[in-house]
Protein backbone atom coordinates (compact mmCIF):
# COMPACT_ATOMS: atom_id res chain seq x y z
CA UNK A 1 0.00 0.00 0.00
CA UNK A 2 1.69 3.04 -0.53
CA UNK A 3 0.54 6.55 0.42
CA UNK A 4 1.43 8.76 -3.13
CA UNK A 5 -0.20 11.50 -5.24
CA UNK A 6 -1.25 9.56 -8.55
CA UNK A 7 -0.14 12.75 -10.48
CA UNK A 8 3.70 13.05 -10.63
CA UNK A 9 3.76 16.35 -12.00
CA UNK A 10 3.23 17.48 -9.03
CA UNK A 11 6.18 17.02 -7.77
CA UNK A 12 7.47 20.43 -7.74
CA UNK A 13 4.96 21.50 -5.69
CA UNK A 14 5.79 19.21 -2.93
CA UNK A 15 7.58 19.29 -0.21
CA UNK A 16 9.00 15.88 -0.22
CA UNK A 17 8.44 12.72 -2.41
CA UNK A 18 9.31 9.22 -1.05
CA UNK A 19 9.35 6.65 -3.68
CA UNK A 20 10.08 2.97 -2.75
CA UNK A 21 11.66 3.27 -0.27
CA UNK A 22 13.43 0.50 1.53
CA UNK A 23 15.77 0.52 4.32
CA UNK A 24 18.08 -2.97 5.39
CA UNK A 25 20.26 -2.78 8.51
CA UNK A 26 22.09 -6.06 7.43
CA UNK A 27 19.20 -8.65 7.05
CA UNK A 28 16.32 -6.62 8.77
CA UNK A 29 14.28 -4.30 6.71
CA UNK A 30 13.59 -1.73 8.64
CA UNK A 31 11.13 0.16 5.58
CA UNK A 32 9.91 -1.97 2.86
CA UNK A 33 8.56 -0.34 -0.34
CA UNK A 34 7.31 2.88 1.40
CA UNK A 35 5.83 5.58 -1.17
CA UNK A 36 4.31 8.68 0.22
CA UNK A 37 4.19 12.72 -0.56
CA UNK A 38 4.21 15.10 2.04
CA UNK A 39 2.36 18.68 0.56
CA UNK A 40 4.28 21.87 1.98
CA UNK A 41 1.80 23.37 4.82
CA UNK A 42 0.53 19.98 6.16
CA UNK A 43 1.35 18.23 9.36
CA UNK A 44 2.15 14.23 9.12
CA UNK A 45 1.59 12.18 12.07
CA UNK A 46 3.37 8.91 11.94
CA UNK A 47 1.82 6.49 14.34
CA UNK A 48 3.05 2.47 14.52
CA UNK A 49 4.35 0.52 17.32
CA UNK A 50 7.94 0.28 18.27
CA UNK A 51 10.56 -1.03 15.67
CA UNK A 52 7.84 -0.03 12.67
CA UNK A 53 10.02 2.30 10.97
CA UNK A 54 8.77 5.57 12.06
CA UNK A 55 12.33 6.54 12.89
CA UNK A 56 13.33 5.54 10.24
CA UNK A 57 11.91 7.03 8.36
CA UNK A 58 12.41 10.32 9.53
CA UNK A 59 15.76 9.89 9.52
CA UNK A 60 16.04 9.24 5.94
CA UNK A 61 13.82 12.28 5.33
CA UNK A 62 16.59 14.24 6.68
CA UNK A 63 19.40 13.07 4.92
CA UNK A 64 21.24 11.25 8.49
CA UNK A 65 20.10 7.78 6.33
CA UNK A 66 19.86 6.83 2.71
CA UNK A 67 17.57 4.32 1.71
CA UNK A 68 19.16 0.90 0.16
CA UNK A 69 16.44 1.14 -2.42
CA UNK A 70 13.98 4.06 -3.71
CA UNK A 71 14.51 7.76 -3.36
CA UNK A 72 14.01 10.40 -1.73
CA UNK A 73 13.13 13.62 -3.05
CA UNK A 74 12.77 17.44 -1.33
CA UNK A 75 11.59 20.93 -2.30
CA UNK A 76 11.04 19.84 -5.79
CA UNK A 77 13.88 17.37 -6.62
CA UNK A 78 16.55 17.48 -4.79
CA UNK A 79 18.37 15.21 -2.16
CA UNK A 80 18.09 15.93 1.46
CA UNK A 81 21.76 16.35 1.83
CA UNK A 82 21.64 18.92 -0.63
CA UNK A 83 19.54 20.55 0.91
CA UNK A 84 20.07 20.36 4.69
CA UNK A 85 19.78 23.92 5.39
CA UNK A 86 16.03 23.62 5.01
CA UNK A 87 15.57 20.54 7.03
CA UNK A 88 15.37 20.09 10.62
CA UNK A 89 15.56 16.94 13.13
CA UNK A 90 14.37 16.71 16.41
CA UNK A 91 15.43 13.22 17.79
CA UNK A 92 14.53 11.32 21.16
CA UNK A 93 17.92 12.69 22.37
CA UNK A 94 18.65 16.17 23.04
CA UNK A 95 21.24 16.84 20.54
CA UNK A 96 22.72 19.66 22.46
CA UNK A 97 25.83 19.55 24.68
CA UNK A 98 25.32 18.89 28.40
CA UNK A 99 28.44 21.39 29.45
CA UNK A 100 27.15 24.82 27.41
CA UNK A 101 23.51 26.33 28.83
CA UNK A 102 20.41 26.37 26.82
CA UNK A 103 21.87 30.28 25.20
CA UNK A 104 24.96 28.91 24.48
CA UNK A 105 23.88 26.27 22.85
CA UNK A 106 21.36 27.58 20.82
CA UNK A 107 24.08 30.79 19.92
CA UNK A 108 26.49 27.60 18.68
CA UNK A 109 24.06 26.50 16.75
CA UNK A 110 22.65 29.31 15.15
CA UNK A 111 26.12 30.21 13.71
CA UNK A 112 27.08 27.15 12.06
CA UNK A 113 23.63 28.29 9.54
CA UNK A 114 26.05 31.92 7.93
CA UNK A 115 23.69 32.14 4.91
CA UNK A 116 19.98 31.46 7.32
CA UNK A 117 17.90 33.99 8.49
CA UNK A 118 17.67 32.58 12.04
CA UNK A 119 15.70 33.14 14.94
CA UNK A 120 17.25 34.65 17.64
CA UNK A 121 18.61 32.31 20.21
CA UNK A 122 16.35 33.95 23.02
CA UNK A 123 13.24 34.29 20.78
CA UNK A 124 13.66 30.43 19.75
CA UNK A 125 13.92 29.67 23.81
CA UNK A 126 10.83 32.09 24.22
CA UNK A 127 8.80 30.93 22.30
CA UNK A 128 9.59 27.11 23.95
CA UNK A 129 8.96 28.70 27.29
CA UNK A 130 12.50 28.52 28.55
CA UNK A 131 13.97 31.72 30.21
CA UNK A 132 17.16 32.53 28.20
CA UNK A 133 18.70 33.96 31.12
CA UNK A 134 19.02 30.67 32.46
CA UNK A 135 22.55 29.94 33.23
CA UNK A 136 22.45 26.32 34.66
CA UNK A 137 24.33 24.16 32.07
CA UNK A 138 21.98 21.78 30.18
CA UNK A 139 23.14 18.78 31.98
CA UNK A 140 21.12 20.00 34.95
CA UNK A 141 17.46 20.49 33.08
CA UNK A 142 14.95 18.30 33.87
CA UNK A 143 14.06 15.88 30.75
CA UNK A 144 10.59 18.34 29.85
CA UNK A 145 13.25 21.61 29.49
CA UNK A 146 15.59 19.53 27.49
CA UNK A 147 12.71 18.49 24.86
CA UNK A 148 11.76 22.00 25.10
CA UNK A 149 15.67 23.25 24.52
CA UNK A 150 15.91 20.66 21.66
CA UNK A 151 12.91 22.14 20.06
CA UNK A 152 14.09 25.57 20.26
CA UNK A 153 17.26 24.25 18.22
CA UNK A 154 14.61 23.08 15.37
CA UNK A 155 12.82 25.48 15.32
CA UNK A 156 15.77 28.24 15.40
CA UNK A 157 16.58 27.92 11.44
CA UNK A 158 13.15 28.10 10.55
CA UNK A 159 12.93 25.06 8.43
CA UNK A 160 10.71 24.56 5.40
CA UNK A 161 10.84 21.00 6.81
CA UNK A 162 10.28 20.06 10.42
CA UNK A 163 10.73 16.16 11.40
CA UNK A 164 9.95 14.97 15.01
CA UNK A 165 10.48 12.43 16.94
CA UNK A 166 8.31 11.97 20.04
CA UNK A 167 8.42 15.19 20.91
CA UNK A 168 5.83 14.71 23.51
CA UNK A 169 7.77 11.79 25.40
CA UNK A 170 8.74 13.24 28.78
CA UNK A 171 6.62 16.12 28.33
CA UNK A 172 3.66 17.03 30.80
CA UNK A 173 -0.05 17.28 29.22
CA UNK A 174 -0.03 21.14 29.74
CA UNK A 175 3.88 21.34 28.43
CA UNK A 176 2.40 18.87 25.12
CA UNK A 177 -0.55 21.31 24.67
CA UNK A 178 1.59 24.41 24.56
CA UNK A 179 4.17 22.57 21.88
CA UNK A 180 1.04 21.50 19.58
CA UNK A 181 -0.14 25.12 19.50
CA UNK A 182 3.36 26.06 18.82
CA UNK A 183 3.43 23.79 16.24
CA UNK A 184 0.00 25.06 14.65
CA UNK A 185 1.39 28.33 13.93
CA UNK A 186 4.49 27.04 12.52
CA UNK A 187 2.46 24.83 10.12
CA UNK A 188 0.28 27.94 9.09
CA UNK A 189 3.12 29.74 8.04
CA UNK A 190 3.10 27.16 5.23
CA UNK A 191 5.92 24.76 6.85
CA UNK A 192 5.68 21.14 6.67
CA UNK A 193 6.14 19.14 10.01
CA UNK A 194 6.33 15.21 10.30
CA UNK A 195 5.98 13.67 13.71
CA UNK A 196 5.53 10.27 15.09
CA UNK A 197 4.36 9.61 18.75
CA UNK A 198 2.45 6.95 20.41
CA UNK A 199 0.24 9.97 21.90
CA UNK A 200 -2.68 10.20 18.92
CA UNK A 201 -4.69 12.27 20.98
CA UNK A 202 -2.08 15.21 21.50
CA UNK A 203 -1.62 15.54 17.37
CA UNK A 204 -4.68 14.98 16.87
CA UNK A 205 -5.54 19.14 16.63
CA UNK A 206 -2.89 19.25 13.91
CA UNK A 207 -2.67 16.25 12.22
CA UNK A 208 -4.00 16.68 8.71
CA UNK A 209 -2.94 12.86 7.63
CA UNK A 210 -2.31 10.25 9.58
CA UNK A 211 0.28 7.19 8.33
CA UNK A 212 0.35 4.20 10.65
CA UNK A 213 3.76 1.71 9.49
CA UNK A 214 3.49 -1.74 10.66
CA UNK A 215 6.58 -3.81 10.12
CA UNK A 216 8.10 -1.08 8.28
CA UNK A 217 5.19 -0.98 5.71
CA UNK A 218 2.50 1.59 5.09
CA UNK A 219 -0.91 0.13 7.02
CA UNK A 220 -2.90 2.88 6.36
CA UNK A 221 -2.74 6.32 4.98
CA UNK A 222 -5.80 8.78 6.73
CA UNK A 223 -6.97 12.37 6.25
CA UNK A 224 -6.80 13.46 10.22
CA UNK A 225 -9.15 16.21 11.04
CA UNK A 226 -7.39 18.96 12.68
CA UNK A 227 -8.71 21.97 15.00
CA UNK A 228 -6.41 24.06 15.49
CA UNK B 1 43.70 31.52 8.00
CA UNK B 2 40.85 30.66 10.93
CA UNK B 3 37.65 30.93 9.63
CA UNK B 4 34.76 31.79 11.54
CA UNK B 5 32.86 28.31 11.46
CA UNK B 6 36.23 27.09 12.50
CA UNK B 7 36.44 29.30 14.85
CA UNK B 8 33.00 28.90 16.59
CA UNK B 9 33.56 25.05 16.85
CA UNK B 10 36.90 25.78 19.09
CA UNK B 11 35.37 27.95 21.10
CA UNK B 12 33.00 25.79 22.14
CA UNK B 13 35.55 22.31 22.09
CA UNK B 14 37.58 25.00 24.89
CA UNK B 15 34.49 26.05 26.53
CA UNK B 16 33.28 22.25 27.26
CA UNK B 17 37.05 21.01 28.57
CA UNK B 18 37.07 24.72 30.51
CA UNK B 19 33.84 22.93 32.50
CA UNK B 20 34.32 19.69 32.09
CA UNK B 21 38.01 19.17 32.55
CA UNK B 22 37.89 15.30 31.37
CA UNK B 23 40.60 15.44 29.06
CA UNK B 24 43.23 16.99 30.22
CA UNK B 25 42.90 15.86 33.97
CA UNK B 26 42.66 12.16 32.47
CA UNK B 27 45.42 12.65 30.16
CA UNK B 28 47.72 14.42 32.43
CA UNK B 29 47.40 11.87 35.21
CA UNK B 30 47.60 8.85 32.44
CA UNK B 31 51.12 10.98 31.41
CA UNK B 32 52.59 11.65 35.02
CA UNK B 33 52.33 7.68 35.56
CA UNK B 34 53.96 6.82 32.86
CA UNK B 35 56.89 9.11 33.45
CA UNK B 36 56.97 8.31 37.26
CA UNK B 37 56.82 4.69 36.31
CA UNK B 38 59.90 4.69 33.74
CA UNK B 39 62.09 7.12 35.92
CA UNK B 40 61.68 4.05 39.01
CA UNK B 41 62.21 1.07 36.60
CA UNK B 42 65.12 2.47 35.08
CA UNK B 43 66.87 4.27 37.38
CA UNK B 44 67.76 7.16 34.70
CA UNK B 45 70.74 9.15 35.47
CA UNK B 46 73.60 10.81 32.81
CA UNK B 47 73.84 10.05 29.17
CA UNK B 48 71.57 7.17 29.86
CA UNK B 49 68.34 9.38 30.81
CA UNK B 50 69.25 11.65 27.67
CA UNK B 51 69.43 8.66 25.67
CA UNK B 52 65.93 7.26 26.87
CA UNK B 53 63.99 10.35 27.72
CA UNK B 54 62.57 11.15 24.29
CA UNK B 55 61.12 7.54 23.70
CA UNK B 56 59.39 7.97 26.78
CA UNK B 57 58.02 11.19 26.57
CA UNK B 58 56.92 10.67 23.27
CA UNK B 59 55.49 6.91 24.31
CA UNK B 60 53.45 8.79 27.74
CA UNK B 61 52.00 11.69 25.60
CA UNK B 62 50.82 8.99 22.55
CA UNK B 63 49.07 6.51 25.51
CA UNK B 64 47.89 9.71 27.30
CA UNK B 65 46.55 11.38 24.22
CA UNK B 66 44.38 8.39 23.42
CA UNK B 67 41.84 8.75 26.05
CA UNK B 68 41.36 12.32 25.26
CA UNK B 69 40.78 11.70 21.42
CA UNK B 70 38.10 9.60 22.24
CA UNK B 71 36.13 12.21 24.50
CA UNK B 72 36.39 15.03 21.75
CA UNK B 73 34.00 13.02 19.63
CA UNK B 74 32.27 10.53 22.69
CA UNK B 75 30.90 14.61 23.63
CA UNK B 76 29.62 15.00 20.16
CA UNK B 77 28.26 11.49 19.73
CA UNK B 78 26.64 11.45 23.37
CA UNK B 79 22.61 12.79 23.21
CA UNK B 80 23.44 12.31 19.27
CA UNK B 81 24.91 15.95 18.81
CA UNK B 82 26.68 14.69 16.03
CA UNK B 83 23.34 13.90 14.28
CA UNK B 84 22.71 18.27 14.40
CA UNK B 85 26.47 18.73 13.07
CA UNK B 86 25.38 16.70 10.27
CA UNK B 87 22.55 18.47 9.47
CA UNK B 88 24.11 21.71 9.36
CA UNK B 89 25.31 23.63 6.91
CA UNK B 90 29.10 24.42 8.11
CA UNK B 91 31.35 22.09 6.53
CA UNK B 92 32.71 19.22 8.14
CA UNK B 93 36.03 20.00 7.76
CA UNK B 94 36.47 22.86 9.95
CA UNK B 95 34.96 20.73 12.74
CA UNK B 96 38.12 18.06 12.10
CA UNK B 97 40.07 21.18 12.24
CA UNK B 98 38.57 22.85 15.27
CA UNK B 99 39.00 19.58 17.15
CA UNK B 100 42.45 18.72 16.22
CA UNK B 101 43.58 22.11 17.63
CA UNK B 102 41.83 21.55 20.35
CA UNK B 103 43.18 18.65 20.84
CA UNK B 104 46.95 20.27 20.47
CA UNK B 105 46.60 22.81 23.10
CA UNK B 106 45.37 19.98 25.34
CA UNK B 107 48.78 17.72 24.51
CA UNK B 108 50.35 20.76 24.74
CA UNK B 109 49.14 22.21 28.16
CA UNK B 110 49.77 18.64 29.34
CA UNK B 111 53.68 18.45 27.88
CA UNK B 112 53.99 22.00 29.58
CA UNK B 113 53.09 21.04 32.83
CA UNK B 114 55.06 17.62 32.71
CA UNK B 115 58.37 19.04 31.63
CA UNK B 116 59.49 19.90 34.88
CA UNK B 117 58.81 16.76 36.58
CA UNK B 118 60.20 14.89 33.71
CA UNK B 119 63.34 17.27 33.87
CA UNK B 120 63.95 16.51 37.87
CA UNK B 121 62.56 12.60 37.43
CA UNK B 122 65.15 12.09 34.29
CA UNK B 123 68.45 14.72 36.12
CA UNK B 124 68.15 15.87 32.39
CA UNK B 125 70.83 17.93 31.59
CA UNK B 126 70.16 18.67 27.60
CA UNK B 127 73.96 19.11 25.79
CA UNK B 128 72.19 19.83 22.14
CA UNK B 129 69.90 23.28 20.98
CA UNK B 130 67.49 22.74 23.44
CA UNK B 131 65.71 25.38 21.55
CA UNK B 132 64.75 23.39 18.88
CA UNK B 133 62.70 20.81 21.43
CA UNK B 134 60.12 24.01 20.36
CA UNK B 135 60.30 23.05 17.29
CA UNK B 136 59.94 18.88 17.55
CA UNK B 137 57.58 18.78 20.05
CA UNK B 138 54.79 20.38 18.48
CA UNK B 139 55.39 18.83 15.46
CA UNK B 140 55.27 15.46 16.53
CA UNK B 141 51.92 16.12 18.63
CA UNK B 142 50.37 17.59 15.65
CA UNK B 143 51.23 14.46 13.76
CA UNK B 144 49.54 12.76 16.73
CA UNK B 145 46.50 14.47 17.15
CA UNK B 146 45.93 15.38 13.57
CA UNK B 147 45.76 11.64 12.84
CA UNK B 148 44.25 10.84 16.21
CA UNK B 149 40.89 13.21 15.52
CA UNK B 150 40.35 11.48 12.20
CA UNK B 151 41.01 8.24 13.11
CA UNK B 152 39.11 8.48 16.76
CA UNK B 153 36.23 10.22 14.18
CA UNK B 154 36.43 6.85 12.10
CA UNK B 155 36.06 4.78 14.95
CA UNK B 156 33.54 6.42 17.33
CA UNK B 157 30.41 4.37 16.17
CA UNK B 158 32.23 1.22 16.98
CA UNK B 159 31.18 -0.50 20.59
CA UNK B 160 34.90 -1.37 20.92
CA UNK B 161 35.79 2.50 19.87
CA UNK B 162 38.57 2.45 23.01
CA UNK B 163 40.38 -0.66 21.72
CA UNK B 164 39.79 0.24 18.03
CA UNK B 165 41.37 3.82 18.27
CA UNK B 166 45.04 2.72 19.15
CA UNK B 167 44.97 -0.38 16.71
CA UNK B 168 44.93 1.81 13.74
CA UNK B 169 46.52 5.33 15.05
CA UNK B 170 49.88 3.68 16.89
CA UNK B 171 51.09 1.47 13.53
CA UNK B 172 49.91 4.57 11.31
CA UNK B 173 51.68 6.77 13.69
CA UNK B 174 55.69 4.81 13.91
CA UNK B 175 57.14 7.33 11.25
CA UNK B 176 56.29 10.05 12.88
CA UNK B 177 56.95 8.57 16.46
CA UNK B 178 60.53 7.31 15.26
CA UNK B 179 61.23 11.21 14.47
CA UNK B 180 60.16 12.50 17.34
CA UNK B 181 62.60 10.12 19.51
CA UNK B 182 65.33 10.14 17.44
CA UNK B 183 65.08 14.25 16.91
CA UNK B 184 64.43 14.32 21.10
CA UNK B 185 67.62 12.20 21.35
CA UNK B 186 69.85 13.88 18.98
CA UNK B 187 68.76 17.87 21.02
CA UNK B 188 69.33 16.07 24.42
CA UNK B 189 72.84 14.14 23.36
CA UNK B 190 73.68 16.75 21.33
CA UNK B 191 75.38 13.72 18.70
CA UNK B 192 73.60 14.46 15.97
CA UNK B 193 72.42 16.61 13.73
CA UNK B 194 68.15 16.76 14.14
CA UNK B 195 67.17 18.64 10.92
CA UNK B 196 66.67 15.27 9.22
CA UNK B 197 64.37 13.77 11.68
CA UNK B 198 62.41 17.42 11.67
CA UNK B 199 61.69 17.98 8.09
CA UNK B 200 60.72 14.07 8.17
CA UNK B 201 57.80 15.15 10.89
CA UNK B 202 56.93 18.54 9.08
CA UNK B 203 56.35 16.62 5.81
CA UNK B 204 54.08 14.04 7.78
CA UNK B 205 52.31 16.97 9.10
CA UNK B 206 51.71 18.30 5.70
CA UNK B 207 50.43 14.96 4.11
CA UNK B 208 48.31 13.77 7.02
CA UNK B 209 46.62 16.89 7.54
CA UNK B 210 46.05 17.23 3.81
CA UNK B 211 44.59 13.78 3.41
CA UNK B 212 42.49 13.98 7.12
CA UNK B 213 41.10 17.35 5.75
CA UNK B 214 39.99 15.90 2.22
CA UNK B 215 38.37 12.16 3.84
CA UNK B 216 36.75 14.16 6.57
CA UNK B 217 33.67 14.77 5.23
CA UNK B 218 32.74 11.25 3.96
CA UNK B 219 33.35 9.93 7.39
CA UNK B 220 30.86 12.36 9.09
CA UNK B 221 28.96 11.32 6.95
CA UNK B 222 29.05 8.12 7.08
CA UNK B 223 26.10 6.08 8.31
Amino acid sequence: MTAQAPAAAAEKALCARVEQVSKLFGAFAALRQISVDLEPGHCYVLLGENGAGKSTLLRILAGLLRPTHGSVKVFGGSEPQQVRERIAYMSHAPMLYDELTGSENLRYFASLYPDRKCLSPQEALRQVGLDPALSRPLGQYSQGMRQRASLARVLMPVPELLLLDEPFSNMDIESARQMVSMLAGFRRADRTIVLTTHQRELAAPIADWILTLHAGRVASFEPGSPTQ
Amino acid sequence: MITSALWIHLVKDLRIEWRSKEAINSMLFFALLVVVLFSLAFDPRGSFAREIAGGVLSVATMFASVSALNQAWAREIRHQVLDAQRMAPAPGSELYLAKVLANFLFVTIVQVLLAPVFLVMYNLNILGNAWLLAVVLPLGTWALVANGTFFAALSIRSRNRELLLPLILFPIFVPALLAMVQATTAILTGESDPSLWIKLLLGYDIIFTTVSLLLFEVVLHAE
